[in-house]
């Protein structure tokens, strides 16, 4: 069963005014079939946890280790990452002129899955995930995020999620942006993706919106770089009511 | 209709459209255009038309010492049953005809050359077979002329490839009968050191159709200077490009569409990608829509891809409009460049970074390349694309 464990993670940036540590020490465990949900205040370094997992060079890890099925994910390139299983849905995905998303799409599920996919039943699987997500079939031929809407870009990154079936999935804000029905066809696409066990859930937000769609086994309260409260999905209600005041009281990062 | 986004710095992406009695594309040059070489004075590099040119990499070509050598380029023409091939002197009434040297280099070809190259396609004759011209090279000092004249209703292929070293400052033409229909691919594939200097005339006769594909990888510099003009209504020209500068390398290309007739249309689209320290491209698309040529369509677009940092891009599209009656006229340019955050996006979908880079210049190259309808072409083309993507990491 493949469990991302992330020990003592600790992570800075190069900023203007000198280095700034943003993660202070993050431990969580994630396993197949679970769903995570990571939540705080602007600025708390959630988002930073969820770069960090998928490698983003901005990013320097000063300490801790971060192992997938015991392999050193820390130690991978970004696109090793990926090939093991890590899949990070981004909040502001940029655009890549020039590459249509079906070339894309097929490009990147050539390389994670090590073999080109059957031409036939590629189409079919593509079309059919599209249509789920009611995506306009028109988009395919489209380059890559290149004048999307805020809700195109977020099915977008779903649809890959669909297709990719990575086996450790971190969903960064992205519910952000979204109108109820948008935010519904979104959730059910991770869902569908989470309905076939097979894959574990970090979902990185700020409102606990998304979480009326998709319901966490567990809630992480982020605050100043760390975890500093855990629990079930009443946790969330919790913070539905009270907001994060509590948490945030002299420990913002910011 | 002008349009600017994602500049990289050190890199311009100015535009004009002007409205003008009188044209600004004629006074922005040195001296009106002449076959004489004379009639030009020897640039310093402040002109309009020298400002992004590095002239001490001309190597005399600009101001008379550069001197033919023997072994400078050797012209092989290969063409299929029909054609007729012939090598002129400098006194034969075809040279010259599709259009007069604007620059001094221009100039400097015309009145060094010593035979010219003409290839004619009889009219009514239609060829299924492409006409190859290599120009080959050998290390020397080189003036050309090629005239490629298509008769009435004539539909002929051209393949022009230059290959190897050379010092070149050459004058093409192509006169294109009524109704004629004229495909050029001009392939700059030169080695490291060499420098090209060329103007390309195209006079379009009435309801005839030229296309072109300038595809420049190679040399340490090369200047082209495509120019159209239409001999009668009717006529449509497409103008592709398309360029791959690297380190060091300065490639330009300089277009003139002059609609000096009614009813003509022009279409320009040039794409390059650059990559490495000092390899700089520059374009300029110059269109003239004279008071006469009412009913026009045109459009011009430039799309630049700045791979690395340490590349300059200059692009310039002019438009200038001397009548209101016309159908259609656009611009367009922009510069973007393949990030950092593009690359982790790409990778993070499990894509090297190598085949990441990849597919993004082989996709924005790839709606060119496919229009040029020569299988054996577009594979070199994009075998090249490779082999210099692969130079790259």
């Amino acid at each position: 069963m493949a469990t991302l464990e992330i020990r003592d993670l600790h992570v800075s940036v190069d900023t203007e005014n000198g280095t700034k540590e943003i993660l202070k020490g993050v431990d969580l465990t994630v396993k197949q079939g679970e769903t995570h949900a990571i939540m705080g205040p602007n600025g708390s370094g959630k988002s930073t946890l969820a770069y960090s997992l998928a490698g983003h060079p901005k990013y320097t890890i000063t300490s801790g280790t971060v192992t997938l099925d015991g392999e050193d994910v820390l130690e991978m390139s970004v696109d090793e990452r990926a090939r093991a299983g890590v899949f990070l849905a981004m909040q502001y995905p940029v655009e890549v002129p020039g590459v249509s998303v079906s070339n894309f799409l097929r490009t990147s599920a050539t390389a994670i899955r090590g073999e080109a996919p059957k031409l036939r039943t590629w189409v079919k699987e593509v079309k059919s995930a599209m249509e789920q997500l009611q995506m306009d079939p028109a988009f395919a031929e489209r380059n890559v995020n290149e004048g999307f809407s805020g809700g195109e870009k977020k099915r977008h990154e779903i649809l890959q999620l669909e297709l990719l079936k990575p086996k450790i999935a971190i969903l960064d804000e992205t519910d952000s942006g979204l109108d109820v029905d948008a935010l519904r066809q979104v959730s059910e696409g991770i869902n569908r993706v989470r309905e076939n066990g097979e894959v574990g859930t970090l979902l990185v937000t700020h409102y606990t919106r998304i979480l009326r769609y998709i319901k966490p086994d567990y809630v992480h309260v982020f605050s100043a770089g760390r975890i500093v409260e855990s629990g079930g999905a009443e946790l969330a209600d919790k913070l539905e009511s009270e907001g994060y005041a509590s948490y945030t009281k002299g420990g913002a990062s910011e | 209709m002008a349009e600017a986004q994602n500049i990289p710095v050190g890199s311009t992406t100015a535009g004009s459209i002007a409205v003008a009695a009188e044209s600004t594309v004629a006074t922005r040059m040195s001296a009106p255009p002449s076959f004489d070489v004379g009639d030009f004075p020897v640039p310093h590099g402040r002109e309009e038309e020298w400002r992004f040119t590095p002239l001490e990499r001309l190597r005399g070509l600009h101001d008379g010492t550069a001197v033919a050598t023997g072994d400078g380029v050797k012209v092989v023409v290969e063409a299929p049953e029909g054609v007729l091939v012939e090598t002129v002197g400098r006194d034969d009434a075809r040279l010259g005809r599709a259009g007069t040297p604007a620059d001094r280099v221009a100039a400097q070809a015309y009145s060094s050359f010593d035979k010219a190259s003409v290839v004619t396609v009889p009219k009514d004759t239609v060829l299924t077979e492409p006409i190859r011209i290599a120009v080959h090279g050998e290390g020397g000092v080189a003036y050309g002329h090629q005239v490629v004249e298509l008769g009435a209703f004539a539909e002929a292929v051209v393949v022009i490839d230059h290959t190897g070293d050379a010092l070149l400052a050459a004058n093409v033409d192509y006169l294109l009968g009524d109704g004629a229909k004229l495909t050029v691919v001009s392939v700059q594939d030169w080695d490291d050191k060499a420098v090209h200097v060329a103007q390309h005339n195209a006079l379009i006769g009435r309801d005839a159709t030229f296309k072109s594909f300038v595809v420049t990888f190679g040399g340490d510099l090369v200047r082209l200077h495509p120019r159209v003009a239409y001999a009668g209504t009717g006529g449509e020209a497409e103008l592709f490009g398309l360029y791959f500068t690297d380190k060091g390398q300065h490639q330009e290309h300089r277009l003139l569409v002059d609609h000096n007739t009614p009813h003509c249309k022009s279409n320009a689209v040039y794409k390059g990608a650059l990559q490495g320290d000092d390899a700089h491209a520059v374009w300029i698309g110059d269109v003239l829509i004279q008071a006469a040529a009412e009913g026009t369509d045109t459009y011009e677009m430039n799309r630049n891809l700045v791979l690395t940092d340490g590349a300059r891009v200059d692009s310039v599209p002019n438009l200038e409009i001397e009548t209101g009656e016309i159908a259609g006229a656009g611009h367009a340019s922009a510069t973007g460049r393949f990030d950092d955050e593009q690359l982790f996006y790409l990778m993070s979908r499990g894509i090297p970074a190598s085949e990441a880079r990849r597919l993004v210049v082989r996709g924005f190259f790839a709606e060119l390349v496919q229009q040029i309808g020569l299988p054996d072409v577009e594979e070199r083309l994009l075998a090249k694309i490779e082999t210099e993507l692969e130079a790259s990491v």
